[in-house]
């Protein structure tokens, strides 16, 4: 944040502030509520899986390619998930193009932890010849519209578009992309991140912008179906009470159900 | 399944490298090492060995980064090229700009920053030889350079993790308990307040195991935090004992 962003946003704070004594929002909601979601899926023909997914006026579309390649030497009879994601320009006037910078590079480093901790996927169901040959499942996911919370966002579209996607067909080591084959990935786990900001002394589920741009902490969980945990991730300056935390992840694990009714499984 | 993963890392309530569930690693730490810097330390722990330097408050250029009303915080993690097995490429990674901002972030909940304004405060951390649990290694060392620069702060941080290794929860992992248990849980806390300054887990836990990690992980870091203030007496006079 640029000095003269960080003045105005300690003014705005001040009234953000007012407006969570009473209680409320800045945008009318509860603390405790997410705002208007929608995920849609197989909007990108050409990648083998797609998802646009909507929190508010925050907006991500993650696309899942497939290709062959080797495995990992430490893991000859697994498959590999990548999962990258970057803050483009186009989503805000405060993301710079250039090379990511922490912001950017934090967010991307924790929705890759959920999936792959979580397991999202069976990768030893994607070994094709052991130590040889073995899908590569690469989801990228780009922020199209910045208001708050990128981690629950990106997760949501990430989880989407890897249940949407189908495998193409292989021929003679050849991937013919053109044509998709009707098997779907190898889902083992559904986890999805939660995100609450603290500010002063308030926690409010799924910051918009103005409250992430006034926040003293953040905290994302990365929660799977059965409600245990496979990430964390706090940010931010401010700090949380052991109680807080061990409260909020019961509630992220109502929350997580809940991001998980949207997307049909 | 990984290759390389030991059968068992816990035989009869002994892990690989023979301490018991709940038991932290030698430590040892020291102030004032670096001749130069405002304020340094170097930690041993376990077969981790990390330096720490802090410069500062100085005056920060370029000048438009400087805020009016207070000091910046700068923090930079990194490994030496030969602190693991294979060879680190040099330069910043992602992984370690994500770490230097998770432990600047803890920093900054304890430095009295409005009190330099127009500065900066430079955090340099080496990491000379790694065995896990880096992180919170260098937040405890990190803090122990800004006391010995004689940066006010509302108190030291220090920092400690637990995990879960062959289905039980252990504190302090080291390096193959880092690279093959099932989660790990750094936490650094203000031990004055009580505030949890950076918290971040990965792996699989279920609730109970997770409030159990978290407990042992804050215990940890009240053990370490006594071990700071030791180091901190030792360079600066009075005995730690007669202040108790």
């Amino acid at each position: 944040m640029r000095p003269r962003d960080e003045i105005l946003a300690n003014i705005k704070r001040n009234f953000i502030l007012e407006v969570l004594r009473s209680n409320k929002r800045i945008d009318g909601r509860g603390f405790n509520d997410y705002r208007k979601i929608e995920v849609k899926t197989g909007v990108i023909k050409k990648a083998e899986g797609s998802a646009l997914v909507r929190i508010g006026n925050t907006e991500v579309l993650a696309g899942v390619k497939l290709s062959i390649g080797t495995p990992y030497p430490d893991t000859p009879n697994e498959g590999a998930l990548i999962v990258n994601t970057e803050l483009v320009p186009l989503a805000s006037a405060m993301f710079e193009p250039g090379p990511p910078d922490e912001n950017s590079i934090e967010l991307a480093r924790v929705v890759d932890r959920a999936l792959r901790e979580g397991e999202v996927l069976d990768l030893e169901k994607l070994c094709i010849v052991e130590g040889e040959k073995v899908w590569l499942v690469y989801v990228d996911i780009y922020s199209l519209n910045y208001d708050g919370n990128l981690f629950d966002a990106c997760c949501l579209a990430a989880l989407a578009a890897l249940l949407d996607a189908r495998f193409p067909k292989l021929e003679d080591d050849r991937v013919i992309y053109e044509e998709k084959t009707s098997v779907r990935l190898p889902i083992k786990n559904y986890p999805l991140e939660v995100t609450y900001a603290k500010i002063d002394e308030y926690i409010v589920l799924d910051p918009c912008y103005e409250e992430e741009e006034v926040m003293d902490a953040r905290i994302t969980f990365g929660i799977k179906q059965d409600g245990s945990i496979c990430a964390i991730q706090k940010g931010g300056r401010g700090s949380f009470k052991r109680e807080e935390i061990l409260k909020l992840y019961d509630n992220a694990v109502e929350k997580a159900k809940y991001l998980r009714s949207f997307l049909n499984i | 399944m990984k290759l390389g993963k030991p059968e068992r890392m816990i035989i009869n309530g002994r892990r690989l490298d023979g301490r018991g569930l709940y038991e932290l690693r030698p430590i040892k730490m020291k102030v004032g090492v670096l001749k130069n810097a405002d304020g340094s330390s170097y930690l041993e722990w376990g077969g981790n060995k990390i330096l720490c330097a802090v410069h500062g408050p100085r005056e920060l250029h370029p000048k438009h980064l400087a805020r009016p009303d207070k000091a910046i915080l700068r923090c930079i993690y990194s490994m030496a090229t030969f602190s693991v097995k294979e060879r680190k490429k040099p330069g910043p990674d992602r992984r370690s700009i994500e770490l230097s901002k998770v432990i600047r972030e803890a920093l900054e909940n304890v430095v009295f920053l409005h009190l330099f304004p127009q500065t900066v405060i430079d955090v340099y951390i080496k990491v000379l030889q790694s065995d896990g649990g880096t992180r919170c290694a260098s937040i405890v060392a990190a803090s122990l350079a800004l006391a010995d620069a004689g940066i006010p702060m509302k108190d030291l941080v220090a920092a400690c993790a637990a995990g879960k290794v062959d289905g039980q929860i252990v504190l302090d992992l080291f390096e193959i308990e880092d690279n093959y248990g099932e989660a790990d849980l750094p936490v650094a806390i203000v031990p004055k307040t009580g505030e949890i300054v950076l918290l971040q887990m990965d792996g699989n836990m279920t609730r109970e195991e997770f409030e159990k990690a978290l407990e042992l992980a804050i215990s940890g870091a009240l053990k370490v935090y006594e071990l700071q203030k030791k180091a901190l007496y030792e360079k600066y006079g009075a005995s730690y004992e007669t202040k108790r």
